[in-house]
C-alpha cells in the first residue's frame, strides 16, 4: 500500500473541501500501544480495530518505524450517524528505532485488530551470561 | 489510500467528521457538555459508533483482541449494555516502556431509543470490530401515507 506523497505535498485549492485523506491526516487516531523489551528484542502490541492486513502498512524509513492502518467496516446504505467515538479512518503511530535493532528482520502479525511487531536485536548485542570462573 | 471506499462510506465518514467539528470545541476542556447522560469520556474502551438506517440501528464496538463469545450483550428498555473483559498478557521478565492498551473489565451502555426490536438482534466480529445489528419496529420506519 504505497502512500501518495504528492497528494499531501500537492497544491490545494483554498476553496476546495478537504479530501478524505487530508481529514484523516488531521485527526489520525492514536492507536494505543504496549512496548516491551526482552533479551531477544523489542515487541510492540498495537490496537488497530477495523484494520485488515490489506490496509495495514508497517514501514521502516531511515531510523523511523511507521505503523499506519485504515479502518474499514461494513456500513449500510442510507445510514445516519447517531454517535461516534471514532471519527477518523486512519491509525498512525511512529517510533524512532535504535541502532542495535535489526530492522531487516522485523516481523509483524495482525489478528483481530491487534498488531504485533517484533524487532530483534543484533546477535552480537544480545545480553550474554558471563560464566564466573572459580578460583 | 481511500480509493476503495464507497460513496456511502465517504458520506458517512463526512457525517462522523462533522460530528467531530461540532463536538470538539465543547470537548476541549475534557468534558463533554453535549454528550448523552450515558456517554463515556473519549478514550474509553471500547470505542463505539452508532448509525441508524430506516430498517435497523447498528452499533460498532472497536474491541480488538477480544474473544467475542465472552462478550455479554443485553437489551433492556431501549438500552444496549455491552460488558466483558480484555486480558492483556504481561511478560514478567520484560521491561515495559509503554502500557497504553486497556486491560480489565469494561461496560458500555448505548441508548437505542424505543423503536428497536429486542428480539431481532444479530452480532458479528471481524478485524476487532463487533457489529451489533438491531432491527427497528416496522411502525418506526418512515412510511409513505397515501392521500385519497
Amino acid at each position: 500500500m504505497a502512500t501518495n506523497s504528492s497528494e499531501i505535498a500537492g497544491q490545494k485549492s483554498p476553496t476546495a473541501a478537504p479530501s478524505q485523506r487530508e481529514r484523516a491526516m488531521e485527526s489520525a487516531i492514536g492507536a494505543p500501544a504496549d512496548i516491551f523489551e526482552d533479551g531477544e528484542g523489542i515487541n510492540l502490541v498495537v490496537d488497530m480495530p477495523g484494520v485488515s492486513k490489506e490496509r495495514l502498512e508497517v514501514r521502516v524509513d531511515g531510523d523511523n518505524l511507521l505503523l499506519e492502518g485504515t479502518v474499514q467496516f461494513e456500513l449500510p446504505e442510507q445510514a445516519e450517524a447517531l454517535y461516534a467515538d471514532i471519527r477518523s479512518t486512519l491509525y498512525r503511530r511512529s517510533f524512532v528505532l535504535s541502532r542495535e535493532l535489526e530492522t531487516e528482520k522485523i516481523q509483524a502479525n495482525l489478528k483481530d485488530g491487534v498488531l504485533t511487531v517484533h524487532i530483534p536485536k543484533r546477535m552480537a548485542l544480545r545480553p550474554r551470561k558471563i560464566e564466573v570462573q572459580g578460583a | 489510500m481511500f480509493g476503495r471506499f464507497t460513496g456511502i462510506q465517504n458520506s458517512l465518514l463526512d457525517q462522523f467528521w462533522r460530528l467531530q467539528q461540532e463536538l470538539e470545541p465543547l470537548n476541549s476542556d475534557g468534558l463533554s457538555s453535549a454528550g448523552g447522560i450515558r456517554s463515556a469520556p473519549r478514550g474509553t474502551f471500547p470505542a463505539i459508533n452508532v448509525v441508524r438506517t430506516p430498517e435497523d440501528v447498528r452499533v460498532y464496538l472497536f474491541a480488538p483482541g477480544l474473544d467475542p463469545k465472552k462478550l455479554d450483550v443485553s437489551i433492556q428498555q431501549g438500552l444496549l449494555s455491552i460488558s466483558g473483559e480484555r486480558q492483556i498478557a504481561i511478560d514478567e521478565k520484560a521491561t515495559y516502556y509503554r502500557q497504553e492498551r486497556f486491560g480489565g473489565e469494561f461496560r458500555r451502555v448505548v441508548s437505542l431509543g424505543d423503536d428497536v426490536d429486542a428480539e431481532r438482534v444479530e452480532a458479528k466480529y471481524r478485524d476487532g470490530i463487533v457489529q451489533i445489528r438491531l432491527q427497528r419496529h416496522a411502525s418506526a420506519k418512515p412510511r409513505q401515507i397515501e392521500i385519497n
